[in-house]
């Protein structure tokens, strides 16, 4: 069925496509994915015990990152899902990155700028 | 088909809207964080992120890590028409949310008493702030979860309708993913180079 098709179906009649979501992963796929989601949120915990110098910042948003992208990909679906939902997360992020930047160096780098 | 039923896009509007709505609030998140991140030292002689718990955090971390699990399988079983199932994973979802909420509002109290208030300072202020607006936004999904439940169980919402679960549950794994990065960026980063 056409993507507009089930659209259509859902909006007319509040009754979703039922092959829409078949190729979604199974449970146990998801459980996996949890699985890996949880070592990876004790490898960020065992930096509060383990000492890892310069190495540890970098190595905390290497995994926040993975960890980001297992959620959005995975569970929000946006690995199966249309671009465009894609896109949409991305303007977002990338806005707050720029904000970021620009309060930076306006702050720091420019303080006369700031009020 | 009329024209009135079709979408230019061949999407879900519903859908759309929340992904669109999504994509704001990490503008919204992001502006919090950049405050928190500028003014982290800003501590006026006052406490600062020493306060920080990181077991106790990281216990809550995993909890609403683990929320979206059984959001997940809540969809999953909608999908394939199990509301039994989709009901107790939604319940387990909204549990789990106020394991969190009651962890954050236990970690507010344990830093107002030990000398950490809104006024302070500025990174006091930022950090209740962001880490407050996250907390509300957790309860803002609970409520919704708990309505999700309460309509399946008298059948306003339908096994056919899986993409209200699927809409609720992208604002519940928004809500684990803004606090995925309040973990690293706000708690662990700062507090390691104390």
């Amino acid at each position: 069925m056409a993507a507009t098709d089930t659209a259509v179906q859902s909006e007319a009649t509040g009754v979703e496509d039922a092959h829409a979501d078949e190729h979604h992963p199974t449970p146990r796929f998801y459980i996996q994915v949890a699985v890996v989601l949880g070592i990876l949120t004790a490898m960020e915990f065992s930096t509060y015990f383990i000492e890892f110098g310069a190495l540890s910042a970098p190595l905390l948003l290497v995994l926040m990152a993975i960890k980001f992208a297992l959620i959005v990909g995975f569970f929000m679906h946006l690995k199966f899902d249309t671009d465009l939902y894609s896109k949409l997360m991305m303007t977002g992020l990338i806005g707050a990155l720029v904000l970021y930047v620009v309060v930076y160096v306006v702050l720091f780098e420019f303080p006369a700028l700031s009020v | 088909m009329t024209a009135v039923e079709q979408t230019s896009l061949g999407l879900d509007n519903r859908k759309l809207a929340m992904w669109v709505f999504l994509g704001s609030e990490f503008m919204f998140f992001g502006a919090f964080i950049t405050a928190y991140l500028l003014f982290v030292n800003s501590t006026a002689g006052g406490p600062g992120v020493e306060l920080f718990d990181i077991v106790y955090t990281s216990i809550s971390s995993f909890v609403l890590l683990m929320s979206s699990l059984t959001m997940v399988l809540a969809h999953n079983a909608h999908v394939h028409g199990d509301m039994r199932r989709m009901q107790l994973w939604i319940l387990a979802t909204a549990l789990q949310g106020l394991v969190f909420v009651g962890g954050q509002a236990y970690e507010f109290i344990k830093f107002y008493r030990e000398g950490l208030t809104l006024a302070d300072s500025p990174f006091a202020s930022s950090f209740f702030v962001l880490t407050g607006f996250h907390g509300l936004h957790v309860t803002v999904g609970i409520i919704m979860l708990l309505g999700l439940w309460a309509y399946a169980r008298i059948g306003k919402v339908r096994p056919d309708q899986h993409t209200k679960t699927e809409i609720i549950g992208l604002y519940w794994h928004f809500v684990d993913i803004v606090w995925v990065l309040i973990f690293v960026v706000v708690y662990l980063i700062p507090y390691e180079s104390v």
